[in-house]
């Protein structure tokens, strides 16, 4: 068995695009993925490349910018590094806003760190977390499945949707997208968990865990607890000694619905075993449980950090869901809606609310309003911009994403060509040297230097 | 560094009473200040929305992903 007291962690982005001009669409989704990845495609000759900070940058199925995170092995780290990503597709922005003022074309580009637009199509927001070869998936997915579904009540990140009987503020954007509970599909029948092996790792030892159905979090609180939390719900599973009660619900595709359309996080969805529990019920189970392991056998540092602040959230959701507006985004956005229409005597239906809505995700610092209330510290923040600009030009030290980066870093220097994957660095020269790095944990490796030292 | 904001307020039994009325004090302020900012905001967001607001949230159509 293996230690995971550290663990790697990561965390994939899908973005939104919009080309406007006075309100209007002015060029397709497909035509501004194209000036955005201009200066990609300069830089790595494909748009679909590994940056000197060891993240992945392409453009995935149906014209959406995707961020992956390195390889990390600290939750700060994730937050840091997925920050810097929002800054990195801003830079393309100002770029790809230049580049279509030189040709002429009159507009501004917009991208969404969200996960639907408003035709109902949804992109999503992937988390991996490196888990042992030998755990039960099955009893894995037993556990982890409801406390995914009701975690939103602190991961959300809020939407305005239009129903048959008028506006309706809910939670989690990706509520209304998840049709599965776990299975390799991803685009056509979306579920909780995606089970597609592939662990970027040495198999015999290592599984990823690719859990699809977050939210994209504007919040570093909502995206470190998301991410820590769930980290403690994993490590108590990996402990043989702890049991967990069964609080499978009867069904998952509508407990994720009926949960994210009330706000009060307390009324009842129903289980399995018939039983019937709120959201926040479930999470206080879990919490308590969490609680109780972190005093018999203790948890990282981190993951303590995380622990706190999961118990903060419960703790005020059972007073008031809404006191939560400093740290988490659906809180922060309900909030925003409530006292913007109440200021202007409008209703949540108005398209201005809706804009409010979306212009919560935009990651230009201008536009966006999650950048303004994150700046005048209405909305709370972990990493300094000193930390986040560092994340945008340097990997993780502690793990695999380092060699990865100062292998990038090297190569582009020296103007060679190469190709790296999340576990190959390879020379494009007639040696074809390769060097394969199976174990993500792993910072330094001779072989990789020797590579280096022969560009 | 962000939880100085609740952490002064868990352990307020414990504390001297003179300590206690300056974190009760230090809270209040900050939450007017938050309000205010807030406010300012609320003031503020028309100047950085799109003045045509229907047209602009109807033009954001992707394709799906994953």
């Amino acid at each position: 068995m293996q230690d995971f007291s550290r663990r790697i962690y990561g965390l994939e982005n899908e973005y939104g695009i919009m080309c406007t001009l006075k309100g209007q669409r002015r060029l397709s989704p497909d035509e501004v993925a194209r000036y955005l990845f201009r200066k990609v495609v300069t830089w790595g000759r494909s748009s679909n490349v590994f940056l000197p900070n060891g993240s992945r940058l392409y453009l995935d199925v149906g014209s959406h910018p995707e961020y992956a995170t390195a390889e990390c092995d600290s939750l700060l780290d994730v937050v840091a590094q997925d920050r810097a990503g929002e800054y990195i597709l801003n830079d393309l922005r100002v770029a790809a806003e230049e580049r279509l003022a030189d040709e002429g074309i009159r507009g501004e580009i917009h991208i969404y760190k969200n996960n639907t637009d408003s035709a109902g199509n949804s992109y999503g927001c992937h988390e991996n977390y490196l888990t042992s070869r030998t755990d039960d998936q099955t009893s894995l997915s037993d556990v982890v499945i409801p406390f995914l579904i009701t975690r939103q009540i602190f991961s959300g990140a809020g939407k305005l949707l239009m129903t048959a009987k008028g506006p309706l503020f809910t939670i989690a954007q990706r509520a209304e997208h998840i049709w599965e509970t776990a299975s390799s599909a991803t685009t056509r029948s979306r579920p909780i968990i995606n089970t597609r092996d592939e662990p970027h790792a040495d198999a015999e030892h290592y599984r990823r865990l690719h859990v699809i159905v977050g939210d994209s979090n504007m919040s570093e609180y909502a995206t470190f607890l998301k991410i820590g939390s769930m980290a403690c719900v994993l490590r108590m599973f990996e402990n043989p000694e702890i049991d967990f009660r069964d609080l499978m619900l009867e069904s998952p595709v509508r407990a994720i619905r009926e949960i994210s359309h009330d706000i009060t996080c307390k009324k009842k969805v129903k289980l399995k075993n018939g039983k019937e529990m709120s959201a926040l019920d479930i999470q206080r189970i879990y919490l308590d449980k969490a609680i109780s392991y972190s005093e018999r056998f203790g948890f990282t540092e981190e993951e303590t950090r995380a622990l706190q602040m999961w118990e903060h959230c419960v703790s005020t959701i059972e007073d008031d869901p809404l006191k939560l507006a400093t740290e988490v985004d659906w809180v922060a956005k309900h909030r925003l809606l409530t006292n913007y229409s109440e200021k202007h005597h409008i209703s949540l239906g108005d398209p201005r609310c809706h804009l409010i809505d979306l212009q919560y995700h935009d990651i230009d610092p201008a536009r966006g309003i999650f950048y303004h209330l994150r700046n005048k510290g209405i909305m709370e923040s972990l990493c300094s911009e000193e930390q986040i600009l560092v994340a945008t030009k340097s990997a993780p030290v502690t793990t695999r994403a380092h060699l990865r980066s100062q292998f990038i870093t090297a190569a582009q220097l020296k103007k060679r060509d190469y190709t790296v994957d999340w576990v190959h660095l390879k020379i494009n020269d007639q040696s074809q040297r390769t060097v394969l790095c199976k174990n993500p944990f792993k910072n330094a490796d001779d072989r990789v230097q020797k590579l280096i030292d022969s560009l | 560094m962000t939880e100085k904001i609740r952490k002064t307020s868990s352990t307020p039994s414990e504390a001297p009473a003179d300590e206690i009325d300056e974190l009760a004090v230090g809270k209040n302020t900050h939450a007017e200040n938050l309000k205010a900012d807030l406010d300012q905001l609320l003031d503020d967001i028309d100047s950085i929305l799109e003045t045509n607001a229907e047209d602009f949230v109807n033009s954001y159509v992707q394709k799906g992903g994953e």
